[in-house]
């Protein structure tokens, strides 16, 4: 499933129009291989949000093009049918919080994105238990999100993001309510998963503790991103 | 595809079991109430069944003998049991009254019944316990729900009876308990006056000087004979022959005798039709109060469950549900309360029923119909929580 990553060019979005328009963003123009990990970082009110819910397909752009993997899917307009099944299917969502569904259990939490795309339970159940496996939780598959700690459930919430094997995955203050070990502990899982299964993630961040592990970061300001290379300032996790 | 409603019942079962018992309640009380009006017609057409007539013979131009009072004379009887196609005749009599039994009054309707025997127009077709009337005087036979058992003592009136047989489910269409007693102390149960009563009115004709006029020495006398006695029944029952139409024959008896026969479908239309329409409205407009209060809990405890589900809601949206699952998960959720209540509703109903004085009648089509109202009302209910939940923007998922 994995493909190209994810390429954004001359992205803008303008809310309202006349005198109250307000430009959210300007200019984005953003590149992620796949199995790359690239942080996007800006003050408050720089546009990142509006960033990620254009990226994620939740709101539509003004202008620009975005291409995901081999498939164009923004381009003056929607290039896709179903933008729904796009999100389903291309693209993967890691929260601040985990927001995983309280009355499902783990695996069927996990399960739940391929079930929705049509795939049988049964298999549906055998994917989410391989990743819960692959991200160190399958033992808690059975339990309920209540009955996890903070950093099982975010990683829960990254086995969901993942399970449809997206070309992308954008990931939004993932580690913010955690401490600094288990903080670093997600970094880790997102790069090794970014590498496992070839998935480009972008990382929307304030966190001073984990910006130094990216190999490349966005700043964001004022709707405008500039690409700072951080080549050689990563640290190994 | 799993269930994501019944996921969420079964993760917040208390909320749903809690809530759906409330529910149950309020359709338990709804489905009482039904059977309150069932029971009604049931005893208007259990007092039918049981007189065992085809033919209600009553005075000209009334609705008697049960929906207003009806007097015709006790001889009536031979006139119209001579007439083409009637099998027997019986005069009756009905008097709704307070009868006393030891320290307590029962209201009972006390029905007369012409001599004769089991069988014949008027009497209870089968007891319970003890035997029929045999005796002409201060003999009973009671429904059990009076209270009474054979050989108990009650009084109408001024009279002492023994209770010699039980029946059941001998009603008036009211539900109150029949007692049948020999139909001329019936009779003179229906008009007789106290002591103090009868000399007024013997004081009053010897003063007046249209009876006591010289050239008739005996018209006093025989006017006051007739002021203490009661020639009146209130109905003569009729029995049609076989292969005669009741239809016709109470043609000919209207035609012959100048009074008003009714048969048993005229008396259904009087009973239900107008004695108890009244009652059936009443319970009618508490039927939809209830449905609507029941249409307005259903919705607010489901658009409550949903608004305290928007996060979740938004995070399935925006990994890619459709609108339509969301939408039966919510509606399968309502059906659920709806299914949950019913039945609490309808396990409370079966058991509370026999509580109530008057008699309840649980039909199962009216069961059946109570449950597809439910679940139409929980369809209805779950629109508003529905509009809601796909109002919910998947943006709210993602921060900001």
């Amino acid at each position: 499933m994995s493909g190209k990553g994810i390429r954004i060019e001359g992205l803008r979005k303008r809310y309202g129009s006349g005198d109250t328009a307000v430009d959210a963003l300007k200019e984005v123009n953003m590149v992620v291989a796949p199995g790359e990990v690239v942080g996007l970082i800006g003050p408050s009110g720089s546009g990142k949000s509006t960033l990620l819910k254009c990226l994620g397909a939740v709101i539509e752009p003004s202008a620009g093009t975005m291409i995901l993997g081999d498939e164009t899917i923004y381009d003056k307009g929607w290039k896709v049918k179903d933008i729904r099944a796009l999100r389903r299917d291309k693209i993967g969502f890691v929260f601040q919080a985990p927001y995983l569904i309280p009355f499902l259990d783990v695996t069927d939490n996990v399960a739940l994105p391929p079930m929705l795309a049509g795939v049988a339970n049964k298999e549906a159940r055998n994917s989410a238990l391989a990743l819960l496996e692959a991200l160190d939780v399958q033992h808690r598959a059975k339990a309920m999100p209540s009955q996890l700690s903070g950093g099982e459930q975010q990683r829960v919430a990254i086995a969901r993001g993942l399970v449809n094997r997206p070309p992308v995955i954008l990931a939004d203050e993932p580690t913010a309510p955690l401490d600094s070990e288990r903080a670093l502990a997600v970094i880790k899982i997102l790069n090794d998963m970014a590498k496992k299964f070839e998935t480009a993630i972008i990382v929307v961040t304030h966190d001073e503790k984990i910006i130094p592990t990216f190999k490349r970061i966005y700043h964001i300001r004022d709707g405008v991103t500039y690409e700072e290379k951080g080549e050689g300032r990563a640290f190994d996790l | 595809m799993i269930s994501l409603a019944g996921r969420d019942i079964l993760h917040s079962w208390g909320k749903f079991v809690f809530t759906g018992f409330g529910l149950g309640l309020l359709i338990g009380v709804t489905l009482i109430m039904a059977g309150v009006y069932r029971g009604m017609v049931d005893d208007a057409k259990v007092l039918l069944d049981n007189s065992g007539a085809d033919l209600w013979v009553v005075q000209k131009n009334t609705l008697g003998p049960y929906a207003e009072s009806s007097s015709i004379y006790d001889d009536e009887w031979r006139g119209i049991q001579s007439m083409p196609g009637v099998e027997r005749t019986a005069n009756v009599t009905y008097l709704t009254m307070q009868v006393r039994h030891g320290d307590r009054d029962v209201r009972s309707m006390i029905s007369g019944i012409a001599a004769g025997q089991p069988g014949q127009p008027g009497w209870p077709p089968y007891l319970i316990n003890g035997r029929q009337i045999t005796r002409g005087h201060y003999e009973a036979v009671a429904d059990e729900a009076t209270g009474f058992k054979v050989g108990d003592t009650l009084k109408i009136r001024r009279n002492q009876y023994t209770v010699v047989g039980l029946t059941r489910r001998m009603v008036s269409s009211n539900g109150d308990p029949m007692v049948f007693i020999p139909l001329k102390d019936a009779q003179e149960a229906q008009f007789l006056k106290d002591n103090d009563a009868i000399l007024e009115q013997r004081r009053r004709n010897a003063q007046n000087p249209e009876f006591t006029q010289p050239g008739a020495p005996g018209l006093l006398d025989a006017l006051n004979h007739s002021q203490t006695n009661n020639p009146y029944v209130n109905s003569v029952l009729v029995q049609v022959k076989k292969g005669y139409s009741p239809k016709e024959v109470a043609q000919s008896i209207e035609q012959w005798k100048r009074l008003t026969v009714y048969t048993r479908q005229d008396m259904e239309d009087i009973l239900i039709g107008k004695m108890i329409a009244t009652s059936a409205k009443q319970i009618g407009m508490f039927l939809a109060i209830l449905a609507v209060v029941s249409a307005a809990i259903v919705a607010f405890i489901i658009y409550t469950l949903t608004l305290g589900k928007i996060r979740e809601i938004a995070v399935l949206k925006l990994i890619g549900t459709r609108n339509r699952t969301i939408a039966g998960m919510i509606l399968q959720q309502a059906i659920a309360l709806g299914v949950i209540g019913f039945v609490v509703g309808k396990i409370s109903a079966t058991f509370g029923a026999p509580a109530f004085p008057k008699y309840v009648l649980l039909e199962p089509m009216d069961s059946a119909a109570g449950f597809v109202a439910v679940v139409i009302i929980c369809i209805l209910s779950s629109i508003i929580a529905i509009r809601a939940a796909l109002k919910v923007d998947p943006a709210e998922a993602v921060g900001g």
